[in-house]
């Protein structure tokens, strides 16, 4: 009984490791196709350059904390760079496919479209990163001794927690899109989280500057493994010890969001039969 | 001319009724939407609140100063959400799908008709709170406009609605060109959300840009500025003319993009 389901399981495992090549594949020819879009969405992440902006007319007369101008330069350059390689639209997609009812086409074929929409979107990194090497630069001229370039650990932790950044919002954006088999509104649930992560991710502020209480809440909270704790090991704000525990907390976010799709999935789908006829 | 101006008011009221009709009817939607667009305006505050928690003065403007220009760039969002983003919403969907050739054919002038198609009145309760924190802090300033300061005031933010507008009208000819809009106005929303900090905290490049290019200035740090008694009337003078140079450019720019346009279907 139990090897019939471990072979069944090797053998899903083995058809999507010979699938996902080619999806990537469509997923890139994806993205050369709307190029135009591509740029667009890359143009329109320009709220790290206004904070950059902000800030350090703010720091004209004086750090804030631990952060000067050149902090605020760095910091807010690691936030795109953060922001652009993990940026995801699987909310917006999924639920207008629940919506439409086109997620049945999606579902007759015989591998998870979760892995689907992960393939058209890891697609995209080349270009990103494409895009993102400039950034590296300027940043790297900005904040050059601060940068773990040298460090293996460290640029390993780096990669790590971008990683982690990367399936946290993806799974997130997962649960949240599959709510629109139950509710009309489930983009309102996501405009809310995304209210919430402004402020506690340190996507608009660094939450060091922050009230401590309001700090020490977003500790706790998911959205600031998101963005701002990569953000804060790339640009060396952590200390080593620090960087490996928070990436310890990342990844069990990581692991509980990713529970939570798995059960919500099979119960979103359900409804969603319903929903179609 | 008496007689096409009656035609286009009545016009106008029964595009209005018919966005109303919507608003009830999908009342749940549009109200959440509201309340969403308040919870924004209140997390936008945020940034604002911390740097006035440290410093007194932030590019020459004190904390409720600044205020004033957070204020009326909420109002002008709402402005926005509630008459103008939901019409060009509508014409650029009925460009993908090929509809807008209905519009077309009727008997009145095409931009008039697809800038009133839909309105979204529930946005009238960000408007309120929008209002609310420009009062609260002329309150804090002790200010009181004058006459000639609330009129200058006045006209620019007309000249501010008729810019925002234009470049919405800009954004929708593009869109005859490039089909994917949804995220060219995603594009748009997030370049004129830089509108709430006063033009003097973006140095160089930025600036000129903000002035000149996407006139974020003139939206609202100009009419801040004459409503507080800080802005000369050549600089009035100037903002003003610009904003209707750039409406008319943008009127003619539509018109050609109009010409160039073949439907969906040939």
């Amino acid at each position: 009984m139990k090897s019939g389901w471990s072979s069944r399981a090797y053998g899903s495992v083995r058809r999507l490791a010979r699938a996902y090549p080619s999806m990537l594949r469509v997923g890139l020819a994806d993205m050369v196709a709307y190029r135009a879009e591509f740029l667009v969405w890359i143009l329109s992440m320009n709220m790290p350059l206004v904070m950059m902006a902000l800030w350090t007319a703010v720091a004209a007369d004086g750090p804030m904390g631990r952060f000067g101008q050149r902090e605020f330069v760095a910091y807010y350059l690691g936030m795109l760079i953060v922001r652009i390689l993990t940026g995801s639209w699987l909310v917006w997609e999924l639920t207008m496919e629940i919506r439409r009812g086109t997620l049945a086409i999606r579902l007759l074929r015989p591998i998870h479209p979760l892995w689907a929409f992960s393939a058209l979107q890891l697609a995209a990194v080349p270009m990103r990163a494409l895009v993102i090497s400039p950034l590296i630069v300027v940043l790297y001229w900005v904040a050059g001794a601060t940068l773990p370039m040298h460090d293996p650990e460290r640029l390993a932790i780096v990669f790590a927690s971008i990683a982690g950044a990367w399936l946290l919002l993806f799974l997130v954006m997962a649960i949240i899109g599959m709510l629109a088999a139950y509710v009309e509104s489930a983009l309102s649930v996501f405009d809310l989280w995304l209210g919430a992560q402004a402020i506690l991710s340190g996507f608009l502020v660094p939450l060091e500057l922050m009230p401590a209480w309001v700090a020490r809440v977003a500790r706790v909270l998911p959205f600031r493994y998101i963005l701002g704790f990569p953000v804060e090991t790339l640009i060396g704000l952590e200390s080593d010890a620090v960087a490996l525990r928070e990436l310890g907390v990342q990844w069990l976010f990581v692991a509980g969001a990713f529970v939570m799709t798995l059960l919500l999935w099979r119960k979103a789908l359900r409804r969603f039969a319903a929903f179609g006829g | 001319m008496n007689q096409t101006l009656h035609r286009y008011l009545r016009l106008f009221l029964v595009q209005l009724r018919t966005s109303f009709t919507l608003a009830v009817q999908y009342r749940f939607d549009f109200f959440i939407e509201g309340l969403l667009a308040l919870l924004w305006l209140g997390i936008t505050l945020v940034p604002l609140m911390v740097v006035f928690s440290q410093r007194s003065t932030l590019a020459g403007w004190s904390y409720p100063e600044a205020l004033v220009v957070v204020g009326l760039f909420s109002v002008l969002k709402a402005v926005l959400d509630g008459a103008i983003t939901p019409s060009l919403n509508h014409v650029v969907d009925g460009i993908r799908k090929g509809t807008l050739d209905f519009i077309l054919l009727k008997p009145a002038d095409a931009q008039f008709l697809v800038s009133t198609a839909r309105f979204d009145p529930w946005r009238i309760l960000d408007l309120f709170g929008s209002i609310a924190i420009v009062v609260y802090a002329l309150r804090r300033l002790h200010h009181v406009p004058s006459v000639w300061e609330a009129l200058a005031a006045c006209a620019l933010f007309s000249v501010a609605i008729l810019l925002i507008y234009s470049l919405w009208i800009l954004v929708v000819s593009l869109s005859f060109r490039v089909v994917k809009v949804d995220n060219l106005s995603y594009l748009f929303m997030s370049i004129f959300d830089a509108g709430r900090w006063p033009i003097h905290v973006f140095k160089g490049a930025l600036r000129v840009l903000f002035t000149v290019v996407f006139p974020l200035a003139l939206m609202t740090t100009y009419p801040a500025q004459a409503l507080l008694g800080h802005l000369s009337l050549d600089h009035a003078l100037l903002a003003g003319t610009g904003g209707l140079i750039f409406a008319g450019c943008a009127r003619w720019i539509w018109q050609r993009s109009l010409q160039a346009y073949t439907s969906a279907s040939s």
